[in-house]
């Protein structure tokens, strides 16, 4: 299917399931329920979950594939939404060619820095992305503010021109993002007993690029250009001494990752028409590692994976207070319900940093393939235990 | 030239501190080959400790002051450190007074205790692991750290005071005959460069003219034949680890009274440090030192109105300009070794 | 004339004269060994061929052309496929894998684009990678892991991807160091069947005097970092030089 072998396709399909049902299965529990804060099943939180995920897809056929640790691409995210606000403000407020200028300007920085990162390789590299990635965020914080707006970041006007569109709304107000007439906010609601589910258009938008990505992604590293990749991971030395330049490849590999990452950006300003500097910052760039490491660096579904888990997190663990935690241990006797959410407390609401780091680091130690690895792990265990116990079951009951 | 020694002079507190950053992370990489992004919590750390002490030494119990009421007519009372009751008011005074400087006594022993916890519970493990991992490692403990940090003393900055003592600022301008109050430095600046040259003095002395140094600086050199001598390499580079741990932890005592230190104050300094210690050249100690007084320096002099006025901005990337230019024209840095971290 | 022509090259580290007045002439399709004590430059002279170091004085040609100043892939775009001391090879890739980058190599030059067709559908590459594994007798570890074979194995991939780029010059740096007797002679075995299979010139550089003695058909004798004398092996054997340059080494 779609030049896919079959284990390619049936992940190309399982992710295009819970991508276009996402709003059912992220809203498990009832509206009212005690549970239902943990529902991640509401647009705002559904598009995150999209645009890191192509965010990380694009990091990963970078340090998945080739190895190189970049700790500067949130730069490329950054350059990518100013990009798409400008076309916001100049031309019209359809996505379409916010994403295409997007995409092609963080193609053109990632080139450049990347032509220059690349000539050095391992940790020199990662410091010269950082280098670039600071130096960007800094001017765009206080020099550039003419084009990046400084600190309060770059938001619509009034009297933006919007050649192709409307400089405001006949009510006066500053128009929203959309697609040939369709607003990115327009949302149906769908109520099934005490269930509410919404379907976003922001949402499927973004869905569907991810859709688009996540091919893109399994048709390159399934591709000669992948495996010539993963060679220049493996052994550079060979690959020279084969005839081949890793060169151009690593650089190719760069700018198809900084592109992923403009799209993430542009798509974040479709959702939201505003761009700032700190998208740009260094611990966004770290984040972005972070969720790729946390899912299963060269793999091609643990960064989606990563992602939707750090955000998840971000999202849904922050908001548990100590009020909640009292009445989920409320069963227990009064003293050890203190003891243990006072044990607990740590982790959640505003320490969900903590837990996260915690998790990072055992990744790390015990689960170099992240997420992806350890399902790998479990569904083996399972089949060798469902093994054993036929294998028993064939020895007790002997065939006759 | 007044406005020239003043940059000087302001760029040495903030080069002092990148030095003694630098100094403990590339002694680290140097030593142990590991590349630790943990080093700038360690930093963090540091300046806890201070915090901590002078919470310690100016804990109090309440005393009922005698013959005077508060407006409702309820016995007046003050708050009594417990450390008058000890020593005394006149010395207890003092003792608050130093906590800053006292607390260089406390950090010590946390830090090496720190410092080998963490290399033998954790880095250890990860000395056959590709840098990447190391990094990534570090970099996850570094959140955890800062996150511990944030939930005991909270997200805002604390203010410590130096001792009163040095809260001034001197007129260096009148010592080499300037007008008065051109060339004015806080007294406490002054302390920080002298305690960092002491410091760095004293890790480049203990190296050089100790036995234990001497092996280590051979196993910098050449790790496998040290190791073949029958010379158990493993147990002085955890001590290394311990001593570049207190390094970094005593930079962040001294800097507390110049900048309210708060939990991420280490990531803020350990990017900046990264850049310096690839400045200098990857596990060289004195091009760490070399290139924290020199970008400190030089950062200062970017911040001078007519530098910014001539090119806009350059206050704000001049550190990481200088880094790209060194790593594309000299790769192993200032006064890097050939063969390091070049696979 | 031969296809490789080394003449005059010298090298030098700091105080040290790794190489100096090198001359050596490779006739086409024979096997020339390069021989000589520890330390008497055979690695730093091989280094020279591949573009891994730039001689200080001297030329190196191949077939009529200069390779000095030319990277390692394109002097291996040339014509020279080199095999490495210890195996190199693409650990973390698939034995299969392993044999489709050389073809690659040499099909598309140094760098091509295919960032979304499958590897599967190159046919043509997939069918000669299979038949070069065929004829390495590793057909049946396509699937497995590089890394995960053994050290024998290795070589046998090794010198099969470099001989799928069909080479004109296949440079070997000790390629039985540290293998035990069984493999070393079947590795010997493979490149006399290698030879009369191709038309291939190959260079070997080599410690193990059983490899050079059974493969050579010309000895280049390296002492100090200057040719000693070049001659045919059964001339080789009984040169006085020669037992003084290895003599003067062990006393």
């Amino acid at each position: 299917m779609l030049g896919l072998d079959k284990k390619d396709a049936v992940l190309l399909v399982i992710v295009a399931v819970l991508t276009m049902f996402a709003p059912f299965i992220l809203n498990p529990f009832p509206e009212g329920s005690a549970m239902a804060q943990f529902n991640a099943g509401y647009p705002d939180l559904m598009q995150r979950f999209v645009i890191f995920g192509i965010f990380a897809i694009g990091f990963n056929i970078l340090f998945g594939l080739t190895g190189y640790l970049s700790f500067g691409h949130a730069a490329f995210l950054g350059v990518g939404s100013y990009a798409a606000v400008w076309m916001f403000k100049l031309l019209s407020m359809n996505v379409i060619p916010a994403i295409v200028l997007a995409v092609i300007m963080s193609g053109l920085f990632a080139l450049l820095i990347g032509y220059i990162s690349l000539r050095r390789s391992g940790i020199y590299f990662s410091i010269l992305t950082l280098a670039f990635a600071q130096m960007m965020f800094a001017l765009a914080y206080s020099v550039l503010t003419p084009i990046t707006g400084g600190e309060t970041g770059l938001q619509l006007a009034l009297d933006d021109p919007r050649i192709l569109g409307q400089s405001q709304t006949p009510e006066g107000n500053i128009p929203v993002p959309g697609l040939f007439g369709f607003e990115m906010r327009d949302s149906a609601e769908l109520v099934i007993g005490s269930w509410v589910f919404t379907f976003n258009l922001g949402y499927y938008f973004c869905g569907v690029i991810l859709l688009l990505a996540f091919y893109l992604a399994i048709r390159i590293f399934r591709s000669p250009f992948g495996m010539m990749l993963r060679a220049i991971k493996s052994n550079q030395q060979r690959l020279n001494y084969t005839g081949i330049n890793p060169k151009p490849y690593t650089l190719a590999a760069f700018v198809i990752s900084g592109m992923y990452a403009g799209l993430a950006g542009a798509l974040m300003a479709s959702m939201d028409p505003l761009a700032g500097a700190e998208r740009m910052f260094w611990t966004a760039s770290g984040e972005v590692v972070l969720m790729t490491i946390l899912g299963g660096v060269g793999t091609l579904i643990g960064p989606v994976l990563g992602a939707g888990a750090i955000k998840y997190m971000e999202n849904i663990i922050s908001k548990i207070n100590s009020d909640i935690l009292h009445s989920w241990f409320a069963f227990l006797p009064d003293g050890l319900e203190d003891f243990v959410v006072t044990i607990v407390y740590p982790f959640i609401g505003k320490g969900w940093h903590l837990t996260l780091g915690i998790i990072f680091m055992l990744v790390v130690i015990f689960l170099p393939g992240g997420l992806v690895e350890g399902g790998q792990r479990i569904s083996s265990w399972l089949r060798n235990r469902r093994a054993r116990r036929d294998d028993r079951r064939s020895k007790t009951e002997p065939a006759e | 030239m007044d406005a020239i020694i003043l940059q000087i002079l302001n760029g040495l507190d903030k080069g002092s501190a990148y030095a003694l950053i630098a100094l403990g992370l590339t002694l680290i990489f140097g030593t142990l080959g590991v590349v630790n992004f943990a080093h700038g919590a360690l930093f963090m750390i540091g300046a806890f400790c201070a915090v901590t002490l002078s919470r310690l030494i100016g804990l109090s119990h309440k005393v009922e002051v005698e013959g005077e009421t508060d407006f409702l007519g309820n016995p007046l009372t003050k708050d009594v450190p417990y450390i008058y009751d000890w020593f005394g008011e006149a010395t207890g005074a003092a003792i608050v007074d130093w906590a800053v400087p006292l607390a260089i006594l406390f950090a010590i022993p946390v830090m090496i205790l720190v410092g080998v916890v963490m290399e033998r519970g954790l880095i250890k493990h990860f000395y056959k692991r590709p840098h990447a991992d190391q990094i990534l490692v570090t970099f996850g403990l570094a959140i955890v750290l800062q996150e511990v940090i944030k939930y005991f003393y909270g997200a805002n900055p604390i203010p410590t005071p130096a001792p009163s003592a040095f809260t001034g600022s001197f007129d260096f301008g009148v010592l080499i005959g300037f007008d008065a109050n051109t060339i004015i430095y806080p007294y406490w600046r002054l302390v920080y460069f002298a305690f960092a040259a002491v410091i760095i003095g004293a890790v480049f002395a203990f190296l050089q003219f100790t036995t234990f140094g001497m092996v280590v600086r051979a196993g910098m050199a050449d790790r496998e034949t040290v190791g073949l001598l029958g010379i158990n390499i493993d147990k002085r580079f955890t001590i290394m680890f311990g001593i570049a741990a207190a390094v970094a932890g005593l930079a962040g005592v001294m800097y507390v009274p110049i900048n309210p230190p708060n939990y991420h104050m280490g990531m803020d300094f350990l990017v900046l440090s990264f850049v310096v210690v690839v400045v200098g050249g990857m596990g060289s100690l004195p091009g760490a030192v070399l290139a924290g007084f020199l970008l400190g320096i030089l950062e200062s002099f970017a911040s001078m109105r007519e530098v910014i006025d001539l090119i806009p901005g350059i206050n704000q990337i001049i550190i990481y300009l200088v880094a790209i230019i060194i790593l594309l024209t000299r790769p192993r840095g200032l006064m890097g070794r050939k063969g390091v971290m070049e696979d | 004339m031969g296809i490789l022509e080394v003449k005059n090259v010298g090298k030098r580290f700091g105080g040290l004269q790794a190489l100096s007045e090198v001359n050596l002439s490779v006739a086409e399709n024979s096997v020339h060994a390069i021989i000589g004590p520890n330390g008497a430059g055979k690695s730093t002279l091989l280094n020279c061929l591949v573009g891994k170091l730039i001689p200080d004085t001297g030329s190196v040609m191949f077939d009529g052309q200069s390779v000095l100043g030319r990277s390692p892939f394109e002097i291996n775009q040339m014509g020279i496929s080199r095999v490495f001391q210890t195996p190199e090879i693409f650990g973390d890739l698939t034995v299969m894998e392993n044999m489709m980058i050389p073809i690659f190599a040499s099909r598309d030059g140094s760098f091509r684009m295919h960032a979304v067709e499958s590897v599967v559908s190159e046919s043509e590459v997939v069918d000669y990678a299979e038949q070069m594994l065929e004829d390495m007798n590793m057909a049946d570890k396509r699937h497995m892991h590089a890394a995960a074979m053994s050290r024998g194995d290795k070589r046998r991939l090794e010198i099969g991807m470099c001989l799928s780029q069909k080479p004109r010059l296949l440079l070997l740096d000790e390629p039985t160091a540290g293998m035990a007797r069984a493999d070393t002679n079947n590795t010997i075995d493979l490149l006399k069947q290698i030879k009369e299979d191709r038309d291939i010139t190959i260079a070997i550089i080599e410690h193990d005097m059983h490899v050079v003695f059974s493969l050579a058909e010309r000895i280049t004798v390296l002492a100090q970092g200057t040719p000693l004398v070049e001659d045919a092996p059964e001339n080789i054997k009984g040169n006085p030089k020669v037992r003084e340059a290895y003599l003067g080494e062990s006393a």
